[in-house]
């Protein structure tokens, strides 16, 4: 079995379900004969056709109420905004239209779309292409914000996202869309959403993530064991519907919590998590949650943006502090 | 000096202000006169649908409301025109298209009542139409996605969408006018210019004589209507659609009517357009000349008219007492439409509201 990226897993997952379901389509600025300036979309309109992987004028508010529109009518429209910081004008559409269209018709009117964007920094790009503002749409209810992490999650929650019936965000985090290859049978299999992945069992501090930090939280976890200190790793994977049962049952266990995330701390769902923590384990607590997050500033151009992220002796210095505390 | 290109607007009008012809090749569809009376009916309709809606309002039965009179040609002429299998995207005041195609008033009413299921239409073809959209413009890619849909299932239907003149400077609607274009979608946009967005005029919105044209920038067909007469509305529609379903593209339809009444009724207009204006608004209204050419053509009366009224009267009686009799949705229901299946996190706030309602009872 090859071994792939998560890039490649992501068009993996589309073409799946492009092939065993006529009625989900792809589109955005270069999605089609591009294949998507990170070739997200490579191959699938040579497959599929100009009417399944649609090249869309640039409007990224077009692209979005377009999407609504398809949905609607019974499509399953895979949008995408080629990066994360070009979402802003889609945000209409997204929160006063897709989110909120099954309820204010009582189920009458649904919206089956994905909105896909590459998310996040840490490729040297330029402004405006290395925003995490997942924070954003996980205060709209209605949506489901989903980020995966590895390959194999990649492949599957993308196909759960396309098969849902509800409007999903699909963040993926840009910087490791290459970075490592791992087997992806492509066999359809979908993976669950609305549910926590606990990638690494421990008893001594619960680090909580998702998207790129999986990787430096694992790294951390690596060192933390190199002192003697059992770290657990959960990847959130579907920020929301938040799987809070699986934090707080792991935060129970280890008394200790560090939330790591690319996004800035105020207000970021790192604040979520962290409150859900003290009112539902406070007594579990044996120290004040941590969080390791960008700063609240806005994303540094390159020769600083790694500054900003969450580094994995950030997340290090962060555990030992819980542990310093109790 | 070489020309890149030119263009002139059409501008559509069969009867004046007095229901006179002013010109002689009426459209066929005119030579029945029952169905010509069919469409006087539910102009009328409307109307009496509207003045009770705010006759409601006034009387605190219902929240804030956007009152449609002055524009019963326009939307009529929308509605009537449309096939059944096509999809409709309306702004917030369309209520004449939306009653031709089965909303039913005891579901306006729900809806500027404060309660989710007025958008809950019953009857087809309204159905399958889209609800109406109070983020300005937003609908019109909504229609145009649709369109998308119907091109790429080779389905023979046509999405129509409505806005307003304010509406026409919003990005989406050059979006989606502009998509239309650009993937031959059958869409068909009009825009109903009632020369007021809120409180700025029509001059404000755009420096470009006509709102029509700007459909010419997106490569579509486009003209100019007397919105206050239903024959030029619904020629021009007939026509628009007839394109759009025989893979000819798509069209930007400018109604010019008038708003007669205030934006919603929480607005008043008073406060910044002229009595002047307002009358001679109400000499062009689109009821008077329809209602002159009927008689005309002896088809209608003021025996015929006072008994429709009454008919009217006793349909919007029966939809009020079947709004004001509709119980409010349980609190479940506020968590039952969140998504399709509701999440466990947030069954667990449904579980807790529940308990906090039954604790107060």
């Amino acid at each position: 079995m090859a071994q792939i990226t998560l890039i490649e897993a992501v068009t993996q997952a589309l073409a799946y379900e492009m092939a065993h379901d006529d009625s989900v389509v792809v589109l955005g600025e270069d999605v089609g004969v591009n294949g998507g300036v990170f070739r997200a979309t490579q191959g699938l309109q040579q497959k599929f056709g100009e009417l399944r992987v649609l090249d869309t004028p640039l409007d990224e508010t077009t692209i979005a109420g377009v999407t609504v529109g398809m949905a609607v009518q019974g499509m399953k429209p895979v949008a995408e905004a080629q990066f994360e910081g070009f979402i802003y004008p889609m945000m209409e559409q997204i929160a006063c239209h897709a989110a909120r269209m099954r309820n204010r018709t009582r189920g009458r009117l649904t919206v089956p779309a994905v909105f896909r964007a590459p998310w996040g920094g840490g490729i040297h790009a330029p402004e405006h292409h290395s925003e995490a503002n997942e924070h954003l749409f996980t205060n709209i209810p209605g949506l489901r914000v989903v980020m995966p992490s590895s390959p194999a999650r990649a492949y599957g929650l993308l196909l759960a996202a396309i098969r849902d019936p509800d409007p999903v965000m699909f963040f993926e985090p840009k910087r490791i869309y290459r970075q490592y290859k791992e087997e992806v049978p492509d066999d359809g299999e979908a993976l669950p959403l609305d549910v926590c992945f606990v990638l690494r069992d421990g008893t001594d501090v619960t680090l909580v993530t998702w998207g790129a930090p999986v990787k430096e939280c694992l790294e951390a976890a690596d060192a933390l064991a190199e002192q003697g200190i059992s770290a657990e790793v959960i990847d959130v994977a579907t920020l929301t519907p938040l799987d809070f049962d699986t934090i707080a049952e792991s935060v129970s266990k280890t008394g200790r919590c560090v939330i790591v995330h690319e996004a800035p701390k105020t207000a970021g769902f790192g604040a979520e998590i962290a409150a859900r923590v003290a009112e539902e384990c406070l007594y579990e607590l044996l120290a004040p949650v941590e969080r390791v997050t960008g700063y609240d500033i806005h994303t540094p151009l390159y020769r600083l943006e790694m500054k900003q992220m969450p580094s994995t002796a950030r997340i290090v210095d962060a555990a030992l502090r819980t542990l310093a505390a109790s | 000096m070489s020309i890149a290109a030119k263009f002139e607007i059409e501008y559509l009008q069969y009867l004046d202000a007095e229901g006179k012809q002013v010109r002689d090749d009426l459209p066929a569809f005119t030579q029945d006169l029952e169905y010509m009376v069919k469409l006087y009916k539910l102009m009328m309709s409307t109307r009496v649908f509207d003045a009770k809606s705010i006759a409601l309002q006034r009387t605190g039965k219902l929240g804030t409301y956007a009152s449609c009179l002055g524009h019963e040609a326009a939307h009529v002429g929308i509605g009537s025109a449309m096939k059944p299998e096509d999809v409709y995207a309306p702004s917030y005041r369309e209520y004449g298209a939306q009653l031709y195609r089965g909303v039913q008033p005891r579901e306006v009413y729900m809806y500027w009542g404060g309660d989710e299921r007025g958008n809950d239409y019953q009857n087809e073809p309204a159905r399958h139409d889209f609800a109406w959209s109070v983020p300005i413009a937003t609908q019109c890619l909504h229609a145009a996605g649709s369109a998308l849909a119907f091109k790429i299932r080779g389905e023979k239907r046509v999405a129509v969408c409505t806005i307003g003149d304010g509406g026409s400077s919003k990005g989406d609607f050059y979006g989606a006018i502009n998509i239309a274009g650009a993937q031959n979608l059958p869409m068909v946009a009009v825009i109903v210019n009632n020369q007021w967005a809120i409180s700025v005029p029509r001059k404000i919105q755009s420096g470009a004589p006509t709102l029509a044209q700007k459909g010419i920038a997106a490569g579509l067909y486009c003209i100019q209507v007397d919105g206050n007469d239903i024959i030029a509305v619904r020629k021009a529609m007939e026509d628009a659609l007839e394109r759009a379903r025989n893979g000819e593209g798509g069209s930007v339809i400018e109604a010019v009517t008038y708003r007669l009444g205030d934006h919603t009724t929480a607005d008043d207009a008073r406060r910044y357009r002229g009595e002047d204006e307002v009358k001679e608004g109400w000499a062009k209204e689109p009821m008077k000349r329809l209602r002159n050419w009927l008689v005309a053509k002896g088809v209608w009366d003021d025996a015929k008219e006072e008994a429709w009224k009454a008919e009217c009267d006793d349909w919007m009686d029966n939809e009020v007492n079947a709004y004001l009799e509709t119980k409010t949705q349980p609190i479940t229901a506020m968590f039952d439409y969140t998504y399709a299946e509701i999440p466990a996190d947030l069954e667990k706030q449904r579980e807790f509201a529940l308990a906090l309602e039954k604790k107060a009872h």
